[in-house]
């Protein structure tokens, strides 16, 4: 191996005004990561993030199973979102295979596809409270996604981790009752977020602590390949839902949030008004799914795809998820490279944590939308 | 968009699929670069590949005059049987709303050796982060993952792997998974 320098094992003179803080990785405010910051009394000079902590190899495990058993351990970066990431990981396989989607479960996916969304970004949202100290807003979102996960439960039979996306369509077909059900908790739970802003967004602590800190612009958003809420944040108007429909959100009847700030308060809102258009969409496709129908088409045993490579992306909780997979006629992928909306964000953390005071690390790192598990995969 | 073969040069079947946005694309770098192998042109994709000393002159032309302004991911594929490794740039443009369903795969090999000594063997590609600054982490990643070192990248250290790692790079299809 040759003589490598490792993250944070650097000798370094001792000096007298930096000092080296290590923030994780066990500590709770880095999620699963160590950020390395370099401070000058309560000023970070230097941040280094060293993700990893939670690595388990997915892409490597994807060679060596095949497209359908891949499935389960494929939705694991990202639990509460396991929706969003197979998505592209089924819309790919379809392509690879030749398949065609059933008309329901193109519906039926977009409505749990967007449920996921919100239950994600529910359980950011505590984690966003809680680290400002805010602990109603831990509390509220925690118990508010359990009417989402209740719902998802009822349409897939697991709480998080659902495997309800297979190539080819969805597992199973929703139960009798479930539009209504579904039509009551999103009218519901539209309500509900509406309060936010009262206890939240409109408060003045969270105002002082994240407005104007951690600020990106516009260009350095392009430069650096951000992605997602902190793209849209920084006044990018880009979403793969309306730049590149997939399945039926060309039918849907949804606005994207841009904010031209891109400070950590812009970065933190746009998750939550993108809530409100979620809401939107699971009633329009409530209303124009087909009542009845097959919603998976059949498989023949352990599928091979083509010679051939495809590139398939969606719009997860955390920016556009993209999947990578290259086919060599065998029944497993022979490369699978999974782009993620975290690892992408990631970039822009040192760029905005540098000058700022060491008591903006938790408005500014948890305002990026990040999830560790994604970016370590 | 279809199963098609696409290892040799065979643009797709059905013209009318592909739009004339991705023909013209198309045309512009083979126009400007007459080594590059276009390899398809499917609908909203094309790929380009690039021996690795055009790399960078390709990459600025597709920045410069074509607009794609990120890379959305940087993947490495090890081809063993043909002694290389492919590195495969996703680019894609926030600032074109006419290019914001396109992404351009961007590939060139490197030789692969059979005991790597990442860094210090000849697996080395010239760093595109002077002109797509977006690539850094994924190159990172691609470097230890594969053992691509990316010359001018100012950034080649370990990312995901553990500090104590001493195997060979583990997305190289020589390494095997314990039990399978």
């Amino acid at each position: 191996m040759s003589e490598r320098i490792l993250p944070g094992l650097q000798l370094e003179k001792v000096d007298d005004r930096i000092m080296t803080l290590n923030v994780g990785p066990q500590h709770p405010g880095s999620g699963h990561m160590r950020i390395i910051l370099k401070v000058d009394g309560d000023y970070i000079v230097h941040c280094d993030p060293d993700p990893g902590y939670v690595h388990r190899g997915e892409e490597k495990m994807a060679e060596y199973r095949n497209y359908i058993t891949n499935i389960p351990h494929l939705e694991r970066p990202v639990i509460h979102d396991s929706c969003n990431i197979l998505y592209p990981y089924c819309l790919g396989v379809e392509e690879l295979l030749g398949l065609e989607v059933p008309e329901r479960a193109k519906y039926l996916r977009v409505i749990a596809a967007e449920l996921n969304r919100c239950v994600y970004t529910q359980y950011w949202l505590g984690i966003y409270g809680i680290f400002l100290g805010h602990s109603t807003m831990f509390m509220w979102p925690v118990g508010d996604r359990e009417l989402f996960i209740d719902l998802l439960e009822k349409m897939t039979g697991a709480r998080v981790t659902h495997s309800y996306f297979v190539p080819g369509g969805i597992r199973n077909d929703v139960p009798p009752n479930f539009e209504d059900v579904c039509l009551r908790h999103v009218n519901y739970f539209e309500k509900r977020i509406k309060e936010y802003a009262d206890v939240f967004y409109d408060n003045p602590i969270l105002i002082s602590r994240t407005k104007d800190t951690g600020i990106l612009s516009r260009e350095d958003a392009i430069k650096l390949g951000t992605t997602g809420s902190v793209l849209r944040a920084s006044g990018v108007d880009f979403d793969i839902r309306k730049k590149e429909p997939y399945d039926v959100y060309e039918e849907m009847d949804f606005d994207t949030n841009v904010l031209k700030e891109g400070d950590s308060y812009a970065r933190s809102k746009i998750p939550w008004l993108d809530m409100f258009q979620s809401c939107r969409i699971i009633r329009d496709a409530l209303q124009k799914m087909p009542k009845s129908g097959s919603v998976r088409v059949k498989l023949k045993p352990n599928p091979r795809g083509g010679d051939t490579e495809v590139y398939r992306r969606v719009e997860s909780g955390r920016g556009t998820l993209g999947m990578h997979i290259v086919s060599k006629g065998k029944p497993q992928p022979y490369r699978l490279k999974m782009s993620v909306g975290s690892f992408r964000n990631l970039i822009a953390m040192p760029h905005l944590l540098t000058g700022e005071k060491l008591g903006n690390l938790p408005p500014v790192y948890w305002s990026l939308n990040y999830w560790p598990v994604e970016a370590d995969r | 968009m279809s199963s098609t073969n696409n290892t040799e040069i065979e643009k797709i079947e059905d013209t009318s699929l592909v739009s004339d946005t991705e023909k013209s694309l198309s045309d512009s770098i083979s126009k400007k670069f007459p080594n590059v192998q276009i390899t398809y042109v499917n609908p909203n994709r094309i790929r380009v590949n690039v021996k690795r000393e055009e790399i960078i002159d390709v990459a600025s032309f597709i920045r410069d005059e074509l607009h794609f302004d990120h890379a959305e991911s940087v993947s490495g594929v090890d081809y063993p049987e043909d002694n290389q490794v492919e590195v495969v740039y996703h680019l894609g443009s926030y600032t074109d709303p006419s290019l914001s369903k396109q992404i351009l795969a961007l590939a060139t090999r490197t030789p692969r050796e059979d005991i790597p000594h990442p860094g210090n063997d000849n697996t080395k590609l010239p760093s595109l982060y002077d002109v797509f600054p977006s690539v850094s982490f994924h190159e990172r990643e691609c470097f230890e993952m594969l053992g691509v070192y990316f010359e001018g990248n100012p950034d080649n250290r370990r990312l995901l792997l553990p500090e104590d790692w001493a195997d060979i790079p583990p997305l190289r299809k020589d390494f095997a998974i314990k039990g399978r």
